[in-house]
């Protein structure tokens, strides 16, 4: 694809049953009654000059190019805010109009820099594009006048500037802020010729603002006034390539656009179905990291961790790694080696990862990142519903009339889809809030939750079977759909529980810490009010509980009749790109991919067949029971693509020890990270932008990933995609596989799994993606599960008792932590805290609110040790009113912070998912970091060491 | 590994599954450790000293033994 901005047809497609039908310029055209003028003359090959327009915002009408003539009407009227109507005859190009656009125009360049040639938007502009249109020769006011030129550019912003003399105050980029963001942070400040776009008051710059630099403003700039850094350093770009971002689980689709092997910008695809057009600063602006010094660009080796590194060619550090790895299982047999695959990689290299620990390695000790975020998800919807995935797609949420949001936070972990719901809630929709902070969808800007339930963390359970409990005893249960879709006398025993008077708000109200007549409005509201759809996080899953929480979101929404139709439905918010597909795969021990159970004999056998190898029909280890069993000696190797353990793992010392036991630790990844530290190989890896594959995100939407550049994990050109890594593993071991491109890869996957039966490379190439089930009974993909009935057959209630966690809180770790992810950084940071985003967020801080801070002789900016029965750690307190008393929280994107030494190793009953949002601690004042922390530092200087290179002779 | 870990993990799952009533509890409780588990973990279990487990775990472990 060559370098072409994406077509813009003025103002929005408009979705209506009925078809009008005009004549423009003598040309007939049809569109959706509603649609503008200016879209139907698009539509039908005209265009109509404009400045103020733009597809993705609603028509404004204030620049007035867009003037047309209408048979039978008055005056000139605008296009973009005039809607077609039957047997209409517009006339788009006359003598009149161009002479009226031509005198706009002219006003409009007569207080403009006419530095065309060495603008940074030249050749890329659409007031050059529509003073070309027009055929603006001369400005007979001349450049003297008053003016706006001259005034300072804002570089205030790492990845975009503000230049005022650009700007021609068509209010795109406020638009943009407000309807697409959702934000509000922009505006046009004084009046007329004073007015001038302002981030915040007249003295804010665009990073002191509320500005989450989005670039949706960037993106709506006709001119150069708002632009990327990037295009002004590097210039105009010479190609583009469709592809999917590499952070959170919306999955955005992005153009790459490329000078070359550069990458000049990402500029969100509006085409994608996951972002329509909308991206956040990590996707679109936090990409600098795939070009970072600290990227390893070579295999390295070492015979023990107290060795540093030494850097050796592909085949050495491969044959090295298959060496240890075969002396371990001929010592200890192969239940003594495992993997985890990664959610950051593609669908291809994950299930490469599970075949060559079953197949290669033959066990079946592979898990995956999933396993500490979304596990209880795959138990939970799996036992309710019969599969384990997000029901509805995001375009859902368009048709919703309550939104209940649980355990996330999305405009922070999950901005782009968070914009949606705010334009939805800004619609009408009514939000239900359940966290224990005031998130902002709580209450921002243009946004105010109809309930916020501010529980206690731990008593998800506890507030959901209250939520139960007015619904049935009030008599507000769907029995209709009940009746229809679900088992009836599961139904009814698990509705004889949750009336029990001991589930009534008011009883659970000391429990909980949420108050009862507000609990019973929000049931009442969920139950009564439209159509009422789940969206849920990791404040859902990580938790003792966490399974029980997912089947009792379930049973909430089957017992509304809240599933199986647009504007419904139960969506888990999946952390990572990948995490969907990673647990679609069979990174889990107990099942292949599909969700197929291993002791399954049909379903092994399918594989065997195709493998040529038998399987082991046992589940094997997760990752908490691999550190486990690394210290007793019956787990000695693993192979770790794309996890950094040590730092997102809880309990992090004893995570360490684990990994120091084992006699073989491959890491293969971007970054020496903190796992790293006690790996005996290292493979690099390369970066989403450097590969061919797929990402499921998390409305189960398979999208293709595009190789933009070469790997830079070797030199020379000698790079390698992930999944070519772990076929050299294999090949090392004897494996013989000889896959030479993802797409073979793929085509295995949907041989081997019946819900991906449809899914080729070159279906995804022409479609762009497909939603999950493809096959015979849904060829075209499924935007909205269970339908017709459940997958399991009949919805499943479950009975779920409020089992509280053993981690309480008591004289000595008064507090209650709960942790939790920030806009600007993702996850462990490695990725975001290599680039400039650490603007935003330079170290965690500890939330906490006035009254635990005075109490405690805390002033915002302290330092503080906070400790847990299982450890310690410092960094400093933001002191806020956004956590309830008795509850702080920090974020875990620092390794200096360890936030993870803290946290405990309770885990979810079901899966141990471990319960990162339950941690008793105490906070005191500090004087700087612990001795954990000083020696950490220490040792991850000297397991960083890289020997240097022998000269050559 | 650590039995204790493995005893806590059991009283656990038997502690959700107990509000089922204790026939179906301890049936669901081995049935989670059948599907779930490591060979090594359950068979460390199944030889363990069980004082340490709730009458359904320890009911649902010697079902499986």
């Amino acid at each position: 694809m060559g370098y072409e901005p994406q077509d813009d047809l003025g103002t929005p497609a408009v979705v209506s049953d009925r078809v009008v039908t005009l004549m423009i310029d003598g040309r007939a055209v049809c569109v959706p009654e509603g649609t503008s003028v200016m879209r139907a003359a698009a539509e039908c090959g005209g265009a109509i000059p404009k400045l103020c327009a733009t597809d993705n915002l609603e028509a404004f009408g204030s620049c007035r190019m867009c003037l047309v003539e209408i048979e039978g009407r008055k005056g000139t009227p605008a296009s973009c805010t005039t809607p077609a109507e039957e047997g209409m005859s517009v006339h788009t190009q006359t003598a009149r109009l161009a002479k009226l656009r031509k005198g706009v125009m002219e006003l409009y360049i007569s207080d403009h820099p006419l530095d065309c040639l060495t603008c940074s938007a030249n050749n890329d502009c659409e007031l050059q594009d529509t003073a070309a249109q027009v055929g603006l020769r001369d400005v007979r006011y001349g450049f003297e006048g008053e003016n706006h030129l001259g005034q300072m550019p804002d570089l205030s912003n790492p990845y975009f500037l503000f230049a005022p003399d650009k700007c021609i105050a068509c209010s795109r980029c406020v638009r943009a802020c407000d309807e697409v963001q959702g934000t509000f942070a922009l505006t046009i400040e004084g009046r007329g010729f004073g007015s001038k776009v302002s981030a915040g008051q007249a003295d804010d710059d665009f990073l002191g603002s509320e500005c989450v630099s989005c670039g949706a403003c960037v993106q709506a700039c006709p001119t150069s006034a708002l632009m990327e850094k990037s295009v002004k350093q590097l210039g105009k770009p010479e190609r583009s390539v469709i592809t999917t971002c590499g952070y959170c689980g919306v999955g955005c689709t992005f153009r790459a656009e490329m000078k070359g092997d550069q990458l000049v910008r990402m500029v969100p695809w509006k085409d994608g179905k996951a972002n329509r057009g909308h991206s956040c600063v990590k996707g679109r602006f936090a990409w600098g990291y795939a070009n970072h010094k600290d990227r390893v660009r070579s295999p390295m080796i070492r015979e023990s961790i107290d060795q540093p590194w030494r850097e050796v060619g592909w085949d050495e550090a491969l044959g090295f790694a298959a060496g240890r790895l075969n002396a371990i299982r001929e010592e200890h047999g192969a239940r003594a080696l495992g993997g985890i695959t990664s959610s950051r990689c593609t669908n291809e290299e994950t299930f490469l990862v599970q075949k060559l620990v079953r197949a290669g390695f033959g066990s079946n000790n592979v898990d995956t990142c999933a396993r500490v975020c979304h596990s209880p998800t795959g138990y939970g919807l799996k036992t309710t519903f019969g599969t384990s995935a997000g029901t509805q797609d995001f375009d859902s949420v368009m048709d919703s009339d309550v939104i209940l949001v649980i355990g996330a936070n999305p405009t922070d972990a999950h901005p782009v889809f968070a914009s949606r719901m705010k334009r939805r809630s800004r619609q009408g929709a009514k939000l239900i809030v359940i966290d224990p902070r005031r998130i902002d969808l709580v209450r921002s800007p243009h946004v105010e939750a109809a309930h916020h339930l501010p529980l206690r963390p731990g008593t998800n359970v506890a507030v959901l079977t209250a939520m139960a409990h007015v619904i049935v005893t009030e008599g507000l249960a769907d029995t209709a759909f009940i009746g229809e879709r679900c088992e009836v006398d599961a139904y009814q025993d698990w509705a004889r529980f949750v009336s029990d008077a001991k589930h009534a708000p008011e009883t659970l109200e000391p429990v909980t810490g949420v108050r009862a007549d507000e609990l019973r409005a929000a049931a009442r509201l969920f139950a009564t009010g439209g159509n009422s759809a789940i969206y849920y996080g990791l404040g859902v899953t990580e938790h003792s509980q966490g399974s029980s929480t997912v089947m009792a979101i379930a049973n909430l929404a089957m017992a509304t009749g809240n599933i199986g139709r647009r504007g419904v439905g139960v969506n888990p918010l999946r952390g990572q790109n990948n995490v969907q597909g990673a647990c679609d795969m069979g990174s889990f021990p107990h099942e292949l991919s599909g969700y197929r159970h291993i002791s399954d004999a049909d379903t092994r056998a399918l594989f065997e067949d195709d493998w040529g190898v038998a399987l082991d029909p046992d589940p094997g280890l997760r990752i908490n029971n691999m550190i486990d069993a690394a210290l007793d000696g019956s787990f000695r190797a693993i192979y770790i693509q794309g996890e950094d353990i040590l730092q997102s793992d809880p309990n992090t010392q004893h995570v360490a020890a684990g990994l120091a036991a084992m006699d073989c630790v491959i890491v293969h990844d971007l970054f020496l990270n903190e796992t790293a530290n006690y790996a005996h190989v290292f493979l690099p890896g390369s970066t989403f932008l450097e590969k061919d594959g797929t990402f499921t995100n998390a409305e189960r939407r398979i999208q293709p990933v595009r190789r933009v550049m070469d790997p830079a994990n070797a030199p020379d050109g000698d790079g390698l995609e992930d999944w070519q890594v772990t076929q050299a593993l294999a090949n090392a071991l004897g494996l013989d596989w000889n896959y030479t491109h993802a797409s073979e890869i793929l085509d295995e996957i949907a041989r081997l799994t019946p819900t991906f039966a449809g899914v080729s490379w070159d279906r995804l190439d022409r479609e762009a993606s497909l939603q999950w089930p493809v096959n015979e009974a849904h060829p075209d993909g499924s935007p909205t599960m269970h339908v017709d009935g459940f997958v399991r057959g009949k919805g499943l209630f479950v009975v779920t008792d409020y089992v509280p966690t053993d981690e309480r809180t008591g004289p000595r770790f008064p507090l209650l932590l709960t942790t939790g992810r920030i806009l600007s950084q993702y996850n462990v940071g490695a990725q975001t805290r290599r680039t400039a985003n650490t603007l935003w967020h330079e170290c965690d801080e500890l939330e906490m609110h006035p009254v635990d801070a005075e109490n405690r002789g805390l002033s915002d900016g302290d330092w503080t040790r906070l400790a847990s029965r299982t450890g310690e750690t410092t960094l400093r307190v933001k002191i806020t009113d956004r956590v309830a008393p008795g509850v702080v929280y920090t974020t875990f994107h620092h390794p200096e912070t360890q936030a993870n030494v803290v946290t405990t190793e309770y885990s979810d009953w079901a899966t141990n998912c471990p319960e990162y949002k339950v941690t008793a601690v105490q906070v005191t004042p500090s004087n700087g970091p612990t001795g954990w922390q000083e020696d950490y530092a220490e040792l991850s200087a000297r397991a960083r060491r890289i020997a240097p290179a022998e000269p050559a002779e | 590994m650590d039995i204790e870990r493995l005893h806590y993990m059991a009283n656990q799952i038997a502690a959700n599954f107990a509000v089922q009533g204790e026939d179906s509890a301890i049936a669901a409780t081995a049935a989670h450790i059948t599907s779930f588990w490591d060979p090594r973990m359950k068979s460390q279990i199944i030889k363990s000293e069980r004082s340490g487990l709730s009458p359904i775990a320890a009911a649902a472990v010697a079902s499986l033994g």
